[in-house]
């Protein structure tokens, strides 16, 4: 176990080196980000080569990579347009990010696999035709829609939240955020809960429980549950990432200035640290979870072992 | 790897436990296709659901083909001057902000819509569930090398890739998005099927099966993919609709589909633009109620085919 | 280590917050006059896209905090647009070309060290010095010895530190020579980049950064970087614009809609630029607590004119079809609801008649007359291909839905639904690389916002031959000379007068169509009162008053 996970740690800097130059070339080929600076007004050419080498963006490719990751290794994540330290950025959105994170991961946790664990048992009733019925809307209907209507009634109409979430995003603030960020994902859990747990029912060791006479709520926690988990962790650990990097619609609506945010806001002006750094620190969050997942695996089914 | 000279065995139809004994006596059997992909068809002909959905979507390919069978205008022909006007008769589902027909917008935006989405879903689907699945089954080397590839593209931000991709290819119609959703949108599935595969492959029957010598080949399509399929299909339908929905924001982005494409997203996202919706719901009803019905189509098409494909249900 | 930094930042904010929080509670009824109370004005902003330095923003959010701390030698009155002395006692001139200023006495930065002639040379200076790379900096290119300190060419190194056009004489007077003759240029010098700057800016430029520190009507208390600012009133002000409230606590927002809502919920004071989207709503929500009045910015369309389909004589009425094609009043009140005004010339009205603006200079060609306008198309031959593109970046601002209805409009007149379409491109950054390189191929959305309200800034920065801002590679003879002669002129009406002439070169060739002239917009809660906008849409936040 120990010897796998030292194992999985090494592989990730390949991973890591991989996905930052492939990210940094994106950005690169994204064009030049100078003369945007000067917003409607043609740039002023000596102004523009004298930003372009202060960000470094006069020299190739390669090169801009090299410079870029020598600095990460030494902890300085370079400055954005506005002048401030990526790394100032990242200290402030990572944190709030996060909880906003939890918060979507335990509504999908709760919410998600009850109700998967709920229509499994109960194919075709009504309360399985109810919940397809919620999930299809949550498809269908765009989270700009949903965020903005929550926040129009929870927050104006009936003053229950404040509509847009203070810098400190508490935890409670993020409620409503998080339940909307996790709507889609919640759809995914529960029909992967669902159908997982509707084909372990018909499984032998079901069968041998329940004859064994194991009280149903038993059998259901600890045989059915625990089976059926697996592609329902794998997914919620590939979500951790997706939830922390693309909540920008949310983040956007509820004024929280997170992970996804200030990413668009990188992309937008092209602003190569902002991305890159960004983006290497959701790297290693993605290769965490997964790696986490790949231990849960064991945990969940005896059967599989790492060495 | 192949093993063609050794015929597939019969049997699939029997119970998990007994169809590894089977599998390992290794009966010969002279058309193996039969066995559990003729047996899905005979299940699937005698569901009702399947029917509906199987109608539902024959149904929305024929609109998507021939849109002109149901509305005779044209989607483009647009006057600002009836600009959010409600539903009449004439113009059943009332007019959008820009002043165009809501009802001929929705039927016309079918085509790019469902093939954005079954283009990109199989697109995503094949490619995940091959390199997922392969890395699952093969373990070791192979396990490590393609993971921690799916890992490399898990850390494209979506939007990132889409704005750079389309902003560089330059191909017309619904294929640049096509593209990038199915580059971008592979390692999610991958890692399902991967998870998937690993739970399956420990399973006593594959076990079984490959004690007795079954090559990897038929361990594969024989008894891995039938019964690791279920959650990848989950996911595809899924996902399905929500490609259809991920163009839309593309095209809000301006790298989605382009003018004068007309589609459900598109319209979608313009209605949701600044919360128009508040004083003209009908421009965000039809087109998101077009979806939902064409999303509720291949989730219940998904559930058959997984059930007829699953032989521990017969 | 980054755990003891958030730890302290969060810190920090959270204390921020509950002062803000205190503040606001106890705000009502202390009144505008009190002492340690609590009248503060909360505002919606935008992160600013720059540090805060004066010659290093082009932009409103950054402009609406400096035009709070800092006063500089002139002022625009935020009624008229006139510039009007603020720290200038007087600027004279014999030959309009080099200038003698003479600023007050008693003005002091919020430090307390006074301002002097020296700290308006080293702020001009900074800004014009190539090495600082101030994106304003060509605000001093009038100045003389800029090309030394500032070369043109790409890569050349400056030959000198100071521009020498600028002499401190005594304390409270210094001299600026020009390199020609400008006779409106002292009306430019309320622009923000023409600020004065203390000494801590160049002793310790980081910290000034972090805490800005200006001679202006407030100072700032604490500024928690794209997050949050408070500025308090500065009681040291020499100025006559003295802040009638506490202070103001700006708040950024992600998106103008969550400040919209939350203004609603009660947690705003103030929203300026108000989501065009929401105008349908506005009357319920807020009822008459909403401004909508015009500013110094003209949206147009322009044209490639170094290509080919779009140059000579068929070119001209092609442009002009175009233009006759597209119903602006239409577009205003059904998109815009009112908060655009059709144009009929190519400046704005906030200049004024006496500034120079003409209502109706453009005449028929901004007129919609879709008869008119496939008669025209139809003379030059058709659409080139028969088909034409509106490009636009549509990251910011809903340029889509505009853009979509210009481009229905043209289909409609010339009856053809696939003769516009609109094109649209992801970021605003790739968009301009595009329109600098020459790289358009239609139709592409340009727009001004003037540095300062003169007819000058809506001419000279767009349309002179290779000027700065000439996105479509426009050049008349005719119209330089105009322009020449405009900024020679001695007297004000006569300079006014040639600037017209010079526009009307324009309405003739039409380089670019003129759409409409935006107005700014604003919302505001019951506790507030005598919210104005300036022509500059920023609100004027010296004049509020909170119950």
């Amino acid at each position: 176990m120990g010897r796998y996970v030292l194992r999985r740690l090494i592989q990730m800097i390949p991973v890591f080196v991989g996905a930052t130059f492939l990210i940094f070339v994106m950005v690169y080929a994204l064009g030049d980000p100078v003369s945007a600076l000067f917003g409607d007004r043609g740039p002023d050419p000596a102004t523009a080569k004298a930003l372009r080498e202060e960000f470094n963006l006069d020299k190739p490719v390669w090169q801009q990579y090299l410079l870029y990751m020598g600095d990460i290794l030494t902890g300085d994540f370079g400055t954005a347009f506005n002048g401030e330290p990526v790394t100032a950025l990242m200290d402030r959105a990572f944190p709030i990010s996060f909880r906003l994170m939890v918060t979507a991961l335990v509504f999908e946790m709760l919410i998600g696999i009850t109700l998967g664990v709920i229509t499994g048992l109960r194919r075709g009733r009504s309360l399985d035709t109810s919940v397809l019925v919620l999930t299809l809307a949550v498809i269908a209907v765009p989270t700009f829609v949903l965020g903005t209507t929550a926040q129009y009634f929870l927050g104006v109409e009936f003053g229950w939240i404040d509509p847009a979430v203070s810098p400190d995003a508490r935890l409670d603030e993020l409620i409503v955020p998080g339940l909307i960020l996790s709507l889609v994902s919640l759809a995914y859990v529960t029909r992967l809960t669902r159908t997982s747990v509707a084909e372990n029912t018909r499984a032998d060791y079901i069968r041998t429980a329940v004859a064994k006479g194991l009280p149903r709520r038993r059998v259901t926690v600890r045989h059915l549950l625990r089976n059926s988990l697996i592609p329902v962790i794998t997914y919620l650990g590939a979500d951790v990432g997706t939830l922390m990097a693309g909540a920008i619609v949310t983040e956007r609506i509820f004024n929280i200035q997170g992970v996804g945010y200030q990413l668009y806001q990188g992309i937008l002006r092209q602003n190569s640290p902002t991305v890159v750094g960004f983006v290497v620190v959701l790297v290693l969050i993605f290769l965490l979870a997964n790696l986490l997942v790949d231990l849960m695996y064991a945990v969940l089914d005896p059967r599989i072992r790492y060495a | 790897m192949p093993d063609q000279e050794q015929p597939p065995p019969l049997g699939a139809q029997e119970d998990a436990a007994t169809r590894a004994v089977t599998v390992g006596a290794a009966t010969p059997e002279p058309d193996a296709a039969r066995s559990l992909w003729s047996d899905a068809w005979h299940d699937l002909r005698r569901n009702p659901v399947f029917l509906v959905s199987a109608l539902l979507i024959v149904f929305l390919v024929l609109i998507a083909l021939w849109p002109g069978l149901i509305a005779s205008q044209d989607p483009q022909r647009c006057q600002l001057g009836r600009s959010l006007q409600g539903p009449s008769s004439g113009h059943w589902f009332g007019f959008d902000t820009q002043g165009c027909d809501v009802y001929t917008r929705t039927v016309h935006g079918a085509r790019a819509s469902i093939a954005v989405g079954v283009c990109a879903t199989l697109g995503v689907a094949l490619l995940g569930a091959v390199v997922g699945g392969l890395a699952g089954f093969l373990g070791g080397f192979w396990d490590t090398l393609l993971s921690r590839l799916t890992d490399v593209f898990f850390g494209i931000p979506m939007v990132l890739g889409a704005i750079v991709f389309l902003s560089m290819i330059t191909l017309s119609g619904i294929w640049p998005v096509v593209l990038v959703i199915a580059a971008l949108g592979w390692p999610q599935i991958a890692r399902i099927a991967r998870g998937s595969v690993i739970t399956v492959a420990r399973n006593d029957y594959v076990q079984a099966a490959r004690a007795l010598g079954a090559g990897n080949t038929r361990m594969l399509l024989r008894h891995i993919t039938p019964n690791a399929v279920a959650p990848v299909i989950v996911m595809a339908t899924i996902m399905l609709g929500t490609f259809i929905a991920l163009e839309a924001t593309l095209s809000y982005l301006g790298v989605g589909l382009r003018p004068p494409t007309v589609s459900w997203g598109v319209d979608i996202s313009a209605a949701s633009d600044g919360m128009q919706f508040r004083n003209a719901p009908h421009i965000l009803l039809y087109p998101a109620a077009a979806l939902s019905v064409t999303v509720l189509a291949f989730i219940m098409l998904g559930d058959a085919v997984r059930d007829a494909l699953d032989p521990k249900l017969r | 280590m980054r755990g003891s930094t958030r730890n302290r930042l969060t810190g920090a904010v959270a204390g921020v917050m509950a002062v803000a929080l205190a503040v606001t509670a106890c705000g009502g009824g202390d009144g505008s006059g009190g002492g340690g109370g609590g009248s503060f004005v909360r505002a919606s902003w935008g992160d600013p896209q720059h540090p805060l330095e004066p010659a290093n923003t082009n932009e409103v959010q950054g402009g609406k905090v400096l035009d709070m701390i800092f006063r500089g030698l002139k002022r625009y009155n935020p009624e008229t647009g006139e510039a009007e002395d603020a720290m200038a006692e007087s600027i004279e001139t014999d030959d309009q070309r080099t200038f003698t200023v003479t600023i007050e006495d008693g003005w002091t930065f919020s430090d307390g060290t006074p301002v002097t002639a020296k700290s308006y040379v080293d702020a001009w200076n900074y800004g014009a010095h190539i090495d600082n790379a101030q994106i304003a900096s060509y605000f001093f290119q009038f100045i003389e010895g800029y090309d030394e300190v500032h070369p043109v060419d790409e890569g050349a190194e400056a030959t000198a530190d100071t521009l020498s056009g600028l002499e401190v004489v005594d304390d409270h007077t210094f001299t600026v020579r020009l390199t020609e003759p400008f006779s409106l240029w002292p009306e430019t010098l309320g622009y923000a980049a023409y600020a004065p700057l203390p000494q801590a800016f160049f002793d310790d430029h980081d910290a000034w950064l972090d805490k800005p520190i200006g001679n202006g009507p407030y100072k700032i208390d604490s500024y928690s970087r794209s997050q949050s600012m408070r500025l308090v009133r500065n009681d040291a002000y020499a100025g006559d614009d003295k802040a009638k409230n506490d202070g103001v606590e700006l708040r950024v927002y992600t998106d103008n809609n969550t400040a919209y809502t939350d203004l609603q919920a009660g947690n705003l004071d103030l929203i300026d630029d108000v989501p065009a989207s929401q105008l349908a709503n506005i009357g319920n929500d807020l009822g008459d607590r909403y401004i909508n009045q015009p500013a110094g910015i003209i949206q147009t369309v322009s044209f490639p004119l170094y290509d080919k389909d779009w140059k000579g004589e068929d070119g001209a009425k092609l442009r002009r079809g175009l233009s006759m094609a597209i119903d602006r009043e239409e577009i205003t009140s059904q998109i815009f609801h009112d908060t655009r005004t059709p144009a009929g010339d190519f400046t704005s009205p906030v200049l004024g008649e006496a500034g120079g603006y003409k209502e109706g200079l453009c005449g028929d060609a901004c007129d919609y007359d879709p008869e008119g306008a496939r008669e025209l198309i139809e003379e030059a031959g058709g659409l080139p291909g028969g088909k034409v593109t509106l490009t636009s970046n549509v990251d910011t601002g809903s340029h889509r839905q505009w853009m979509d209805a210009v481009c229905n409009s043209i289909n409609n007149a010339l009856n053809d639904t696939g003769a516009c379409t609109v094109n649209p491109v992801p970021t605003f950054a790739d968009f301009r690389n595009r329109v600098t390189g020459h790289e358009m191929t239609g139709m592409f959305r340009t727009g001004w916002q003037m540095d300062y309200p003169l007819i000058q800034n809506f001419l000279q920065p767009l349309y002179y031959t290779d000027a700065s801002s000439n996105d479509s590679g426009y050049s008349s003879e005719e119209f330089d000379r105009l322009i020449d002669e405009a900024n020679a002129a001695s007297e004000e009406d006569e300079a006014i007068e040639k600037f017209q002439q010079a526009e009307e070169v324009l309405a003739e060739d039409l380089p670019a169509i003129p759409l409409w002239y935006q107005n700014g917009t604003a919302g505001y809660s019951e506790r507030l009162d005598g919210v104005k906008l300036n022509p500059f849409s920023v609100p004027v936040f010296t004049d509020i008053t909170v119950d």
